[in-house]
């Protein structure tokens, strides 16, 4: 379980993050939802440590993150695996020395376990033969289950995804929704997955927080976010039309 | 390594060449007093060559060529958040990737200085080969005369303090970019500004401490 307490963030006396309480259980994926914008990617950010908080506090499992050094930090690190947004592969490196490289960092297994092990994961995001290809060869899409295959290749204990199924297809979108949501159960992990689509949500949404504007507006699961009256989170979740004709149902 | 300086090394052979042959005719032209023997354009080339032109000049140009390919490589890892993504990891990013851009450069630029040394004496003797107005053994003897082992060291001295610029500034401002693609662009401009007018700086107090 993460714990996010009263957190603060500002860059240069803008304040982005206002005041925000999140328990991210454990077993669960935590979704984050909110407009562009608002917040998402700063507040995983902060989690992590990408960026220092201004104030609030921080824990995983009860660990307070907020007050370590950068070698306990670190420790903790080792646990997290991580999806950017942007995918963030490493340019220089192939697909497979790009899972690879978190194996080689945090662990000193054999060069064919650690190759078995990337290849079960470039399998597990439905990506073959591509083991010598490097991102500027890969789609959008490819890329980010690159990033996926890399963020679970250490079998982290808490995961964060930003925007998993962005630039996917439908069909892969939910390829990868179902794989987020069995690699939490399986593992038993805390995982954070921001997402901008209702689908995804619906889909795997164990428990959904509302970002606007830097603060957090909502929080509840997904049989109580169709139920909602809170206008600005109807506002989002209503956008499309398809979700306008489910609800008249 | 091969973005570190050897790739340069066409570049270098062919500034180093024809600057040689260039200062080589500009002295040349500039005896125009009998009492000056002409063996003098052998050592003016080889003085200027050794004490200024290849360390200093060309660490200018390799600034130029390097530094930015530094900034800009660095400042794209950090707007497409490879480094966040390295720091995550558990990795120190900082030292993962600009000190072995550092100790590279420390090896290979002052060998491309030796190297231009060589090309541009050689550039100079291709001139007094072909020229009329000096023979091949007035210059070869010019080279050689008078010649002094610590203008060597004061040179590589020089070029050890100029690698380091040339690398660590551009790597300094590629790791601090925010924004965009537009502020690799800036970054990239910087570094090179900011190393250039450092290894002039430099360059000036390490005369002054080393030759005087
Ligand atoms: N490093 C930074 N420095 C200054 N401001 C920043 C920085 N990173 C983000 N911001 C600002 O913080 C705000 C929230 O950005 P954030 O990236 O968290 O949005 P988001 O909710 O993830 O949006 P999207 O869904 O489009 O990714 C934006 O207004 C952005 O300009
Ligand atoms: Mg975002």
């Amino acid at each position: 379980m993460i714990t996010v307490k009263n957190i603060n963030k500002s860059f240069s006396g803008n304040q982005i993050l206002h005041d925000i309480s999140i328990n991210f259980l454990r077993g669960k994926t935590n979704m984050i939802i909110g407009a562009s914008g608002s917040g998402k990617s700063v507040l995983t950010k902060c989690i992590v440590g990408l960026h220092e908080i201004d104030s609030g506090l921080i824990e995983y499992d009860g660990r307070d993150f907020t007050h370590m050094n950068f070698k306990e930090r670190k420790g903790i690190r080792a646990e997290i695996g991580m999806l950017f947004q942007g995918s963030a592969l490493f340019d220089s490196l192939t697909v497979e020395e790009n899972v690879r490289f978190p194996l080689e960092m945090h662990t000193d297994k054999s060069k064919e376990e650690i190759l078995d092990r990337v290849n079960f994961c470039l399998q597990r995001v439905n990506l073959e033969n591509v083991n010598h290809l490097h991102p500027s060869e890969l789609s959008g899409g490819m890329k980010k289950r690159v990033g996926i295959a890399r963020a679970i290749a250490l079998k982290p204990k808490y995961l964060f995804c930003d925007e998993p199924n962005s630039g996917l297809d439908p069909q892969t979108s939910i390829v990868i929704d179902n794989l987020i949501q069995e690699i939490t159960q399986e593992y038993d992990i805390t995982t954070i997955v921001i997402s901008h689509d209702m689908n995804s949500v619906m889909e795997a949404g164990d428990h959904i927080s509302f970002i606007y504007q830097g603060r957090k507006w909502w929080e509840g699961d997904r049989h109580e976010i169709l139920k909602t009256d809170n206008p600005e989170l109807c506002d989002f979740v209503y956008a499309s039309r398809i979700m306008q004709k489910f609800r008249k149902l | 390594m091969v973005s570190l300086g050897l790739g340069s090394l066409g570049l270098i052979a062919i500034i180093s060449l024809f600057m040689g042959a260039v200062v080589t005719i500009q002295t040349v032209a500039a005896i125009d007093s009998p009492l000056i023997p002409l063996y003098t354009v052998g050592f003016a080339t080889r003085q200027s060559f050794i004490l200024e032109l290849a360390p200093t000049v060309m660490c200018l140009i390799l600034s130029g060529k390097i530094g930015s390919n530094i900034a800009s490589e660095i400042g794209t890892m950090r707007i497409s958040e490879q480094i966040d993504a390295l720091e995550i990891m558990g990795v120190n990013s900082a030292s993962y990737l600009i000190f072995p851009k550092i100790i590279a450069a420390l090896f290979t630029i002052p060998m491309i200085i030796i190297y231009s040394m060589f090309l541009g004496i050689l550039g100079g003797w291709i001139v007094g080969a072909y020229s009329n107005n000096l023979t091949i053994d007035e210059y070869l003897y010019g080279i050689r005369w008078n010649f002094n082992m610590f203008h060597i060291t004061y040179a590589m001295i020089k070029t050890l303090f100029f690698a380091f610029i040339i690398t660590s500034i551009p790597a300094y401002h590629g790791y601090f970019t925010r924004g965009g693609s537009l502020e690799i662009g800036v970054s990239s401009t910087k570094s090179v500004v900011y190393s250039s007018i450092s290894i002039l700086i430099i360059n000036y107090i390490l005369t002054q401490l080393l030759l005087i």
